[in-house]
C-alpha cells in the first residue's frame, strides 16, 4: 500500500501550491506531484470587456509581474489597431520591461530564496524568511530590499505607480520621461550594480556550500524556449522564438510568436489548476520544455552589455561540453545575470537622447479582429491573444503564462528532489528534508496566480499514513 | 514587552497587496522592530497561528480553502484588515461572476487545451470553486478595510502603525479610492 505525503502550502513562492509524495511499501519515493490550487478564469470573463482595458485587467492576474502583462497586452492592442508605435514609446516600454525584470529577480533571490541560503534549508522556519534574513545579515538585506525597490521606482516613474501602473496601451505608451526623472533613475545606477555584482558573489559561495546538494535540483535535459533577437542576442521586448534541445542543438529559430499556437499546445489534468503547455512536434508530455531566464540565458548566443556577456560565459561553462546549464538550480545564477544585464541596459537606454521625446503615442481605430502580443516576463515568454468584434470589444481571450510552461518541468523536478532527498523506510520525514523539495519549485520562481490566473494560501500539515492509514509520522508548520 | 502579533493572508488575489506591503521598502526594518510577523506566504509558519493581534488578508473569498482559511483567521484574530479592494468588493476577482463557474472552467481545460480536455476534478486534493466570489466581509466579519487596487505603501503603513499604537487609523481622504 503506497503512503502519501503532503506538503501544503508551498511557501515564499507567489501563489498557492501544495506538493505530494508518494511512498511505495519500502519508504521509496514512487511519485511526486506539484499541485496548483486555485482559478480565477481570465479567458473568460475578459470576454466582454474592450480591448484598452486589457492592460489594467490582465495587470491584475498577478501583482508580482503586472509590467509584464501590461505590456503584453498593449502589444496585442497595437496588433489589433495595426499600428507601429513611435520610437520613444518602444524605448519606454523596454525600460519597463526591465525595471519589472530587475525588481521580480531581486524579490525572487533575496526575498524569497536566499532565506534558504544564507539561513539554510534546515533552519528554523518560524525565522527562515525575509526577517529573518534581516537579522542575520542586515546589510544583504538592506541592499536586497533596496534592489528591489529601484525597480518599482522606475516603474513608478513610468507608470504613476509602483503596482499596477499605466504606462503602456494599445499605441504606445501614455506619458513622456521627463529629463529630471530620467537623471533621478541615472542616479541609481552605480548602486544597483553593485548589489547585483555582490549578489553574484555570494551565489557563487553558495554553489560551493551546497555542491552535495545542487546536482539533484532539477538536474535534467529539456528543450528551452525563449526570444533572441534578430542576430541571437539575449531579447525581452520583441525578438523571435528559439527553440533548443537539452544538447544544446537549435531545433526551430526565429519563429513568429504570432503563430504560437502553431508550436505549442496545452494539456489538462485532474490534479492541477494549472495546465501543462508542451511543445507539439514532440506531443504531451514528452514536449516539456523550460522558460524563463535558465532557458534565456542557455539559448542566446550573447548578451548586449558587457559585464552580463562576462558572466553568461561563466554561466556556460557549467554546462560541461555540450554547453548547456540543464540543472535548475542555475536559474537563480540565470536571474542574477539578467538583473546585471537590465542594470547596464536601463543604462545604455536612458542615455539615448530620443528617450526623452515627446511623441509617445499611434492613435487609431480597430483595423484587424485578432492580435498576438508577446514579451519576455522575468518568469519566461508570455502570449497574450485576443479576437475583438469592430468596437474593439472583447469576443476570445487566451493567455499563455511564462509559469505554466515550466509545469511539466517542475514536476520532475519535484520528483527528483524527493527521491533523493526524503527516506521513508524509517518513518521519519523531517521538515528540512521537504523545504529542500520546496526549495526545487522556488528555482523556477513560479507566478501560479499568474498562470492559473489565480492564488492563495492555506496551513502546512504533513502526514506519514501507513498501509492501513495509521499515522506513521507527522509535520506540522 | 512582547510585541504584537501581525499576520498577512493570501486569499484570491493577485499578491498585489502584499507587493505593496513590501513597499514599505527599507521601513520593514523598522516594522521588524515593532511587530512579529507570525504569518504570511512570505514566510514558512503554515498553520495559521493562535492569538494573532492584527491579520491583513489579501484576496476575495471564492474557493473551499480561502472559505476555510477566512474563518480560522476570525477565530484567531483580533483585529481584522480586508486588505484591498479585492477582499473589500470583490474587484477584479469578482469579475467572473457573471458566468458560472462551469462556463468559466470549460473556456479554459476544455475549448483551450488540446490534450486531456478536462476539468480538474481531484477535489481531495484541490480546492472546490464557490459559486461566486465574495468580498471578505460577507464570510466573515472585518474590523477595517483598506482600499485600493493595491492599497499604497503609505497607507498600509499609516493604518499599521496607528493599530499599533493603540489608535483606530482614521485614513484620509486621498487614501479613500479604489482602483
Ligand atoms: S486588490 Fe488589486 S492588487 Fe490587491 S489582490 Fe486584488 S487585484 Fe491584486
Amino acid at each position: 500500500m503506497p503512503k502519501l505525503l503532503t506538503i501544503s502550502p508551498v511557501t515564499r513562492i507567489e501563489g498557492h501550491a501544495k506538493i505530494t509524495i508518494q511512498l511505495d511499501d519500502n519508504g521509496d519515493v514512487l511519485d511526486a506531484r506539484f499541485h496548483v490550487n486555485e482559478f480565477r478564469g481570465f479567458e473568460k470573463f475578459c470576454e466582454g470587456r474592450l480591448l484598452w482595458e486589457m492592460p489594467g485587467i490582465t495587470s491584475r492576474t498577478c501583482g508580482i509581474c503586472p509590467a509584464s502583462h501590461m505590456l503584453t497586452a498593449s502589444k496585442a492592442g497595437d496588433e489589433i489597431l495595426a499600428v507601429s508605435i513611435p520610437e520613444t514609446a518602444e524605448k519606454l516600454r523596454r525600460l519597463g520591461t526591465l525595471a519589472q525584470w530587475l525588481q521580480s529577480h531581486a524579490l525572487s533571490f533575496f526575498h524569497l530564496s536566499s532565506p534558504d541560503f544564507i539561513l539554510g534549508f534546515d533552519s528554523d522556519p518560524a525565522k527562515r524568511n525575509v526577517f529573518g534574513l534581516m537579522e542575520a545579515d542586515k546589510e544583504f538585506a538592506r541592499r536586497g530590499i533596496r534592489l528591489r525597490k529601484f525597480g518599482q521606482e522606475i516603474i513608478q516613474i513610468l507608470g504613476g505607480r509602483r503596482v499596477h501602473s499605466t504606462l503602456a496601451v494599445p499605441g504606445g505608451v501614455r506619458d513622456p520621461l521627463e529629463p529630471e526623472k530620467r537623471d533621478y533613475i541615472l542616479s541609481g545606477i552605480p548602486e544597483a550594480k553593485e548589489t547585483t555584482l555582490l549578489a553574484l558573489e555570494v551565489l557563487k559561495k553558495i554553489h560551493l556550500k551546497f555542491a552535495k546538494e545542487i546536482p539533484e535540483f532539477g538536474n535534467f535535459r529539456t528543450l528551452m524556449v525563449g526570444l533572441v533577437s534578430k542576430d541571437g542576442g539575449l531579447e525581452y521586448y520583441d525578438g523571435g522564438l528559439r527553440i533548443q534541445d537539452g544538447n544544446g542543438n537549435t531545433i526551430a529559430d526565429h519563429l513568429d510568436p504570432r503563430h504560437y499556437s502553431d508550436y505549442f499546445g496545452e494539456a489538462a489534468e485532474p490534479w492541477s489548476y494549472m495546465k501543462f503547455p508542451y511543445y507539439k512536434p514532440l506531443d504531451y508530455p514528452g514536449g516539456m520544455y523550460r522558460v524563463g531566464p535558465l532557458a534565456r540565458v542557455n539559448i542566446c548566443d550573447y548578451i548586449e552589455t558587457p559585464l552580463a556577456e562576462a558572466e553568461r560565459k561563466l554561466f556556460k561553462s557549467l554546462g560541461g561540453s555540450v554547453g548547456v546549464a540543464n540543472n535548475s538550480f542555475y536559474y537563480h545564477y540565470a536571474r542574477l545575470i539578467e538583473i546585471l544585464f537590465a542594470v547596464e541596459k536601463i543604462e545604455l537606454l536612458l542615455c539615448d537622447p530620443t528617450i526623452t521625446g515627446t511623441h509617445t503615442r499611434a492613435t487609431a481605430g480597430v483595423n484587424r479582429l485578432d492580435g498576438v502580443g508577446c514579451t519576455e516576463a522575468p518568469r519566461g515568454v508570455l502570449f497574450h491573444q485576443y479576437t475583438v468584434d469592430g468596437d474593439g470589444v472583447l469576443q476570445k481571450v487566451n493567455l499563455i503564462i511564462a509559469t505554466a510552461q515550466n509545469n511539466i518541468a517542475m514536476n520532475r523536478t519535484v520528483k527528483q528532489i524527493a527521491a533523493h532527498f526524503i527516506d521513508g523506510s524509517k518513518g521519519k520525514v523531517t521538515e528540512g528534508m521537504l523545504n529542500r523539495v520546496e526549495a526545487g519549485i522556488r528555482c523556477y520562481d513560479p507566478c501560479l496566480s499568474c498562470s492559473t490566473h489565480a492564488s492563495g494560501q492555506m496551513p502546512m500539515h504533513v502526514q506519514m499514513v501507513g498501509p492501513d492509514n495509521e499515522l506513521l509520522d507527522e509535520v506540522w508548520r | 514587552m512582547t510585541k504584537p502579533r501581525v499576520a498577512t493572508a493570501w486569499l484570491s488575489g493577485c499578491s498585489g497587496c502584499h507587493m505593496s506591503f513590501l513597499d514599505i521598502d527599507e521601513g520593514l526594518f523598522e516594522l521588524a522592530d515593532k511587530i512579529d510577523l507570525v504569518y504570511s506566504p512570505i514566510a514558512d509558519v503554515k498553520d495559521f497561528p493562535q492569538n494573532v493581534d492584527v491579520t491583513l488578508v489579501e484576496g476575495a473569498v471564492t474557493n473551499s480553502e480561502n472559505e476555510e482559511l477566512a474563518h480560522t483567521i476570525r477565530k484567531n484574530s483580533r483585529i481584522v484588515i480586508a486588505f484591498g479592494d479585492c477582499a473589500s468588493t470583490g474587484n477584479v476577482s469578482a469579475m467572473r461572476n457573471r458566468f458560472t463557474v462551469d462556463e468559466i472552467e470549460r473556456r479554459a481545460y476544455i475549448e483551450l487545451t488540446d490534450r486531456n480536455p478536462k476539468v480538474p476534478n481531484a477535489y481531495e486534493i484541490i480546492a472546490t470553486l464557490m459559486k461566486k466570489a465574495l468580498p471578505l466581509h460577507e464570510v466573515i466579519p472585518v474590523d477595517l478595510f483598506l482600499h485600493g487596487c493595491p492599497p499604497s505603501a503609505e497607507e498600509i503603513w499609516l493604518a499599521v502603525t496607528e493599530l499599533l499604537a493603540g489608535r483606530t487609523p482614521v485614513l484620509p481622504s486621498a487614501y479613500l479610492r479604489f482602483g
